[in-house]
């Protein structure tokens, strides 16, 4: 065991691989080249549709022991991620390690095959079901949570090495060419699938929907796709795009928009060239409605929106509040709607988004981002992976990602949910380390981390409710009392890799 | 300070609710006014009042005006809740269905009362009585000057609809009149004019609109039910940023002549009366409530301090 470097105790070797402890945000760079996949060559221009699902999963090669990929673009909609495994199952293929860019709440469909050994490991994230039974330990199997920066990275550096990426095609031709702007299962961006597209040993495009050569315009090009496989569907449309898209109503909760609408005024980035990133909760949005009504009244024109991308964001655009927006997940059909038909909605892949280890990535060049949390602490650390009773149900997302990247990072949390402080003296789990979090805003006050002393000086000047991180603390313990730990035994069942591949936290299993 | 104390926004707060007396300190409003009357069903009278002075006797740095609407004096709960609510010591008593000046005077005798018997300086109670019957409307001259406990008086057109056996409407032609008697029995008397609570919480322009005509008749606040309605009455009583600037050189100008020890206030060489110097210190003090200048201003610098 080592102690990293925000005290979270870690293993030396996890599920037969040695770790690094997380040392710091920007200090670990291994020295090493990037993937390889091996050299294909295909001069033929015959169709490369194989049949189906179970056709492809043949023509692939897939063979035990090895590890595949879906994107979660279709989200809890998802069919493919349930139907592929079935598949694989039915062929006697076992031992099969899972990448996907994330599982959702519908993946509990899986947990019959963990238990039978046809899935043997998760090399993702996870929400919901499966990651309450590992962290339970009634589920046999190891996974390291990852972020949508880290898992691209992960990827890119071969850490990672998908042998057979099967890709949600909605907009798909027989040569493999696809998008998925359009068509039944239509998700927009597919900003999470390029990695895999670009670095699997295999790509199989899965389409319900085959149109006619070429399929324009090419999210994925035909040179990285091997073959593509035809099912009846690939999910529920009303669960692919299912964000609602609203703002807040709770007091509280436009109570905590309005501070953060505060904070981002007094950062002095808000004038021309003004880059944002916010979510989809409603508090998120209302703090985004804010500052579009800021942009509209100043005449901001602003550089560029980020990350999952919803209708609002759209409005925004159309509004010419901002010169582009950059997709890597569209969160409602509004998003999906512009993507497909506005240049200046630009699809980027993970990679692009959030990976660490390149010449730059977008969030690099983010000036405020509005980030959730489900609890967070007196060291400004952020967990939004485990949850009060210490399961593992929740995928990192761009937590950590947009937070280290971001120049200030604002963090919006009730100061009480369930009657349990969302402020405490330690996190559960460290999701996103507090030095790259800029401030915590609850409806009870606004804590600006230290290295941020300006932006903490203007807010008193502007009489904002500024409390000392500690002293929030104390307020919140006042109303709810010290919340008891949860009690966890030694075993690791699941590690939190930070973006750059060092070890932050791990998940261990919960005390029956 | 009673003259220039902020009562834009007088929220109500139901007696009855946790959920909601637990942010009351986080409400942004001037002022809060919980509520053991309309709010509170006949069979919950008596848990809110335990509610309600257990929240306020554990409620240490208030940051708000605090008043508690008991059920009038009449029904069967009001004299409970006096004896209940007064040792957790509120500002005011928001009094229901005040009709006239007697009844204002028989709580002003309770308050005189209990503060006597347990040493609490005479007339640390207010009182804000409710203009809310046409028999009210029409008293209210006498019910602004019956007790010097009264600082303002608060409209009510829910129950003054009723009693004039007529509807509520969002055009409030039908409120026009009441409005206008109340303010100018609030300003004859020297108190303030609070108005009523508008209803529709998801009409924020009809709410503006209607801020905005309270104002322009002389309201200095509004009760209001939800706290989503606190930022747009305040942004309507918000000064305009002339008013401030000509405010601050009014000060500027008290302090020049406190300085030199002369009574006569003059700016850009003529004279300025009291009423203008208590206005722009009244403004000066909305305006620090509303983030546009950094201090507030003392009164006593009309006291030549």
């Amino acid at each position: 065991m080592a102690i990293n470097s925000v005290g979270r105790e870690i293993p030396e070797v996890y599920n037969g691989k040695k770790i690094v402890p997380y040392g710091g945000p920007k200090s670990y760079k291994p020295d090493l080249m990037t993937a390889t996949r091996p050299i294909k060559r295909n001069d033929s221009g015959k169709s490369k549709v194989v049949g189906g699902l179970r056709d492809a999963i043949v023509a692939s090669g897939l063979k035990s022991g090895m590890t595949i990929s879906t994107h979660h673009h279709l989200r809890n909609g998802d069919r493919l991620l349930n139907d592929l495994v079935k598949e694989i199952d039915a062929l006697g293929i076992r031992d099969i390690t899972i990448a996907a860019s994330s599982v959702h709440i519908v993946h509990a469909e899986l947990v019959p095959y963990i238990k039978k050994g046809v899935i043997t490991g998760f090399e993702c994230g996870v929400n919901g079901l499966i990651g309450e039974l590992i962290s339970k330990g009634e589920l046999n199997c190891p996974i390291t949570v990852r972020s949508h920066g880290g898992r691209a990275r992960s990827i890119a550096t071969g850490e990672v090495q998908i042998d057979v990426a099967f890709l949600a095609a909605p907009y798909c031709d027989e040569y493999g060419n696809f998008n998925g702007f359009f068509g039944p299962s239509a998700c927009g961006t597919l900003g999470y699938a390029i990695p895999d597209a670009q670095y699997a040993k295999t790509v199989v495009a899965v389409t319900d929907n085959l149109v006619p050569y070429p399929a324009l315009p090419i999210a994925i090009p035909q040179s990285m796709v091997d073959f593509v496989a035809t099912v009846d569907t690939l999910g529920d449309p009303k669960k692919i795009v299912s964000s609602t898209t609203k703002l807040t109503r709770d007091p509280m909760g436009l109570q905590i928009a309005k501070y953060a609408s505060m904070v981002i005024d007094a950062t002095g980035y808000l004038k021309d060239g003004f880059s944002f990133q916010t979510g989809t909760g409603g508090i998120s949005l209302a703090v985004a409605g804010h500052v579009r009504d800021m942009m509209r009244e100043r005449k901001i024109k602003g550089s560029f929106g980020c990350g999952g991308i919803t209708g609002f964001f759209v409005d925004m655009l159309e509004e010419g509040l901002f010169e582009g927006l950059f997709d890597v997940q569209c969160f409602d059909l509004k998003a999906v709607d512009s993507i497909g038909r506005n240049q200046k909605h630009q699809q980027m892949s993970a990679n692009l988004y959030a990976d660490p280890f390149n010449m730059g990535c977008l969030v690099n060049r983010l000036d405020c981002a509005i980030l959730s949390a489900t609890e967070t602490d007196v060291n400004f650390n952020v967990n939004v992976n485990t949850e009060s009773m210490g399961y593992l149900l929740h995928n990192t997302g761009g937590h950590c990602d947009v937070a280290a990247g971001a120049k200030v990072s604002i963090i919006v949390c009730p100061s009480i949910r369930g009657r349990l402080p969302m402020v405490r003296d330690a996190v559960t789990t460290v999701t996103t380390p507090g030095e790259t979090v800029g401030v915590i805003i609850t409806e009870r006050g606004i804590a600006v981390n230290d290295h941020l002393p300006e932006l903490k000086e203007e807010l008193i000047r502007r009489r904002a409710p500024v409390k000392d991180i500690h002293q929030l603390r104390d307020e919140i313990y006042s109303i709810t009392g010290a919340p008891k730990d949860v009690e966890f035994e030694d075993e690791v069942v699941g590690l939190i890799e930070y973006r750059d591949g060092t070890i932050i936290d791990t998940v261990r299993k919960v005390r029956a | 300070m009673a003259d220039f104390q902020l009562r834009r926004t007088m929220l109500y707060v139901p007696g009855n609710m946790p959920s909601m007396l637990q942010n009351v300190p986080l409400f942004q409003c001037d002022a809060v006014i919980i509520d053991l009357e309309d709010a509170v069903n006949y069979a919950e009278k008596d848990a809110a009042r335990n509610l309600v002075t257990s929240f306020l006797s554990t409620w240490k740095d208030r940051n708000k005006e605090v008043l508690v609407r008991i059920n009038p004096l009449y029904t069967k709960w009001g004299h409970d809740d006096l004896k209940a609510i007064l040792p957790v010591m509120p500002d005011a008593i928001r009094f229901p269905m005040c009709e006239t000046a007697e009844m204002a005077q028989e709580l002003d005798a309770e308050l005189t009362k209990y503060e006597k018997a347990n040493g609490i300086a005479e007339g640390h109670f207010k009182i804000l009585p409710s203009i809310e019957t046409v028999k009210s409307v029409i008293n209210s001259y006498e019910i602004a000057r019956a007790s010097k406990r009264i600082y303002g008086l608060a409209f009510g057109a829910e129950d003054y609809t009723a009693s004039m056996g007529i509807a509520r409407t969002n055009s409030g032609e039908d409120l026009m009149h009441p409005r206008m008697q109340i303010v100018m029995a609030a300003k004859a008397a020297g108190v303030q004019a609070i108005d009523t609570v508008f209803s529709d919480v998801n009409d924020m322009d009809a709410l503006r609109r209607e801020t905005e005509t309270i104002k322009r008749l002389g309201y200095t606040g509004k009760c209001l039910s939800n706290p989503r309605q606190i930022e747009i009455i305040h942004e309507v009583f918000a000064p305009k940023e002339e008013e401030v600037e000509y405010a601050l050189k009014v000060v500027e100008a008290i302090k020049q002549a406190n300085e030199m020890g002369t009574g006569v206030i003059s700016l850009n060489g003529k004279m300025v009366d009291l009423p203008v110097v208590k206005r722009a210190i009244h403004t000066l003090n909305t305006a620090y409530a509303q983030g546009m200048v950094d201090a507030p201003v003392d009164e006593e610098i009309l006291n030549g301090n």
